[in-house]
């Protein structure tokens, strides 16, 4: 089951939250949003670096990929970017909300 | 990026935040000494204004500085904030310049209008502060009046839409017993409960061993928290309860210069709202280099920042879990900082202020020189005779021996 949707999320588009701003920290990154006010800590620069670079990629995967995320790492860098989806640090680009 | 690493990659939350950030992550600016009430537990002894409070023009200099290091939020209290004539022109500054502003009130500008205002503003927060969950309770601390105040302006903002106000409470041995009421209060207004812990901090320290949770509601008000959980906020002030058992929610350990901060009216940075004293003033965001020199190289902060020991508290097994508690509390009852918290659950407070102590003298004080209209009186039924004997009877203490002249009310 968390693998089907650890596939699916992989695969689908995604990008950071317009309300949501992230500030350098020597750990990673403090990611605050706006709206519903919840702070999140990135405790690794290359998470910092995936969320910055997701806007750009097709897919998740590729942001991965172009962040220099080794694939052994993708199923982990998978579940903490579903934590990020689950308080809306991130969220689905439109085009694919709309298929 | 080939700078050498000081700190451990990855690692728990707690030990980077030990280390401290690049900015605060809670701010909280003190925007004026001036205030309408004159509560007993005052923890920034206000009362009347500082002819040196930051201009219009400054603060809006601040409000960029901090826009600038993304400090993404301040907390703004005082002092009574809304009575500076600019309040909400600063407010509104902040927000355009992507700072929200979380601020403090006792409600008394609070009207339907401004109600209607903040219920359209984005970004802001709003924390009315209420010691009491009857006027009874509250007023005893905050004076007379007061909690029709707050109440007032929870019923305007309720009127006027705005969404998830905050009930901030200041846990005391009075209104321990209230907790209920106060969760009950909040719910009607649709607000949340906000709980902190009562310091010896400015006129705290005056009230503190009258006030203060007694060790049996500690824990009262442990269990109540655990059981609310996430519902309610405190400002993770209670982090010293950790060590009856699990660890509450939020940040268990003193952000004093870490991740945490005080500006107060005159620019005066301190490293924490509760430690509005000499000894943790890091310097001026007025001087050479504003806040973010502050923040990042002053030595007191720098040293907040290094390594602690746990002193005495080092070979406690609750250590980990408490991390020796505030250090505010610490200071301002005459504790060493780097023993037991005066509140520690473990008993070991108590010991510690049963022992020599000094407690120390305030560094500033902007209370009213006279009593103002609503100060409250904070008097009780006492349980004994205030004065000798002779008081009740003129012939107490007369012996009969017939050359004495020495009676008590001589």
């Amino acid at each position: 089951m968390p693998d089907v949707l650890l596939d699916r999320i992989l695969t689908q588009a995604w990008a950071l939250s317009p309300s949501v701003a992230l500030r350098p920290e020597p750990f990673g990154a403090l990611a605050y949003h706006f709206g519903n006010r919840k702070l999140t800590f990135l405790k690794r620069p290359e998470l910092v670096q995936v969320v910055r670079v997701l806007a750009e990629h097709p897919d998740v995967r590729s942001a991965l990929v172009a962040a220099g995320v080794p694939e052994s790492q993708h199923a982990a860098y998978g579940a903490a970017l579903r934590g990020l989806a689950r308080t809306d640090m991130i969220r689905p680009r439109e085009q694919e909300l709309a298929s | 990026m080939t700078a050498v690493q000081e700190r451990p990659v990855g690692g728990s939350l707690i030990d980077q935040f030990e280390l401290g950030l690049d900015a605060p992550i809670c701010l909280t600016w003190e925007l004026t000494y001036a205030c309408n009430l004159a509560c007993a537990h005052c923890l920034s002894s206000s009362g009347k204004r500082d002819p040196r409070e930051l201009s219009t023009a400054q603060c809006e200099a601040v409000i960029d500085e901090l826009q600038r290091m993304q400090v993404f939020y301040v907390n703004i209290g005082g002092g009574e904030p809304t009575i500076r004539p600019d309040f909400w022109h600063l407010l509104a500054y902040a927000v355009d310049h992507q700072v929200g502003v979380k601020f403090s009130t006792n409600g008394v500008r609070i009207t339907p209008e401004r109600a209607r205002v903040l219920a359209s503003t984005d970004y802001v927060d709003v924390q009315i502060s209420l010691d009491g969950a009857t006027a009874e309770v509250n007023d005893y601390v905050r004076g007379t009046g007061s909690y029709d105040t707050a109440l007032t302006a929870l019923q305007n903002l309720q009127d006027a839409g705005f969404k998830d106000a905050k009930i901030s409470v200041v846990c005391t041995r009075e209104n321990i017993g209230q907790l209920d009421e106060f969760k009950a209060l909040a719910d009607r207004y649709g607000a949340t409960l906000r709980l902190t812990r009562l310091r010896p901090s400015g006129r705290g320290a005056d009230v503190w061993d009258e006030l203060h949770p007694l060790p049996a509601q500690q824990k009262v008000l442990y269990d109540w928290l655990m059981a609310h959980g996430e519902d309610v906020l405190t400002g993770d002030s209670f982090f010293h309860l950790a060590a009856f058992g699990e660890s509450l929610p939020g940040l268990n350990l003193c952000g004093a210069g870490r991740v945490v901060c005080l500006i107060d009216p005159i620019g005066d940075v301190y490293a924490c709202p509760f430690a509005i004293h000499d000894s943790f003033l890091a310097g001026n965001l007025l001087d050479q280099g504003g806040f973010q020199r502050v923040w990042q190289t002053s030595e007191l902060f720098t040293e907040l920042r290094s390594p602690q020991t746990g002193g005495a508290c080092a070979k406690c097994t609750f250590y980990d879990t408490c991390r020796g508690g505030c250090m505010a509390a610490k200071f301002f009852t005459g504790l060493p900082l780097d023993g037991p918290d005066p509140e520690c659950v473990q008993g070991y407070g108590e010991t510690a202020l049963a022992g020599a102590r000094t407690i120390p003298a305030a560094s500033q004080d902007h209370s009213r020189s006279g009593p103002t209209r609503n100060q409250p009186v904070m008097l009780q039924l006492m349980t004994r005779p205030p004065v000798s004997a002779c008081a009740q009877s003129p012939l107490a203490g007369f012996e009969a021996a017939p050359s004495s002249q020495n009676g008590c009310c001589s």
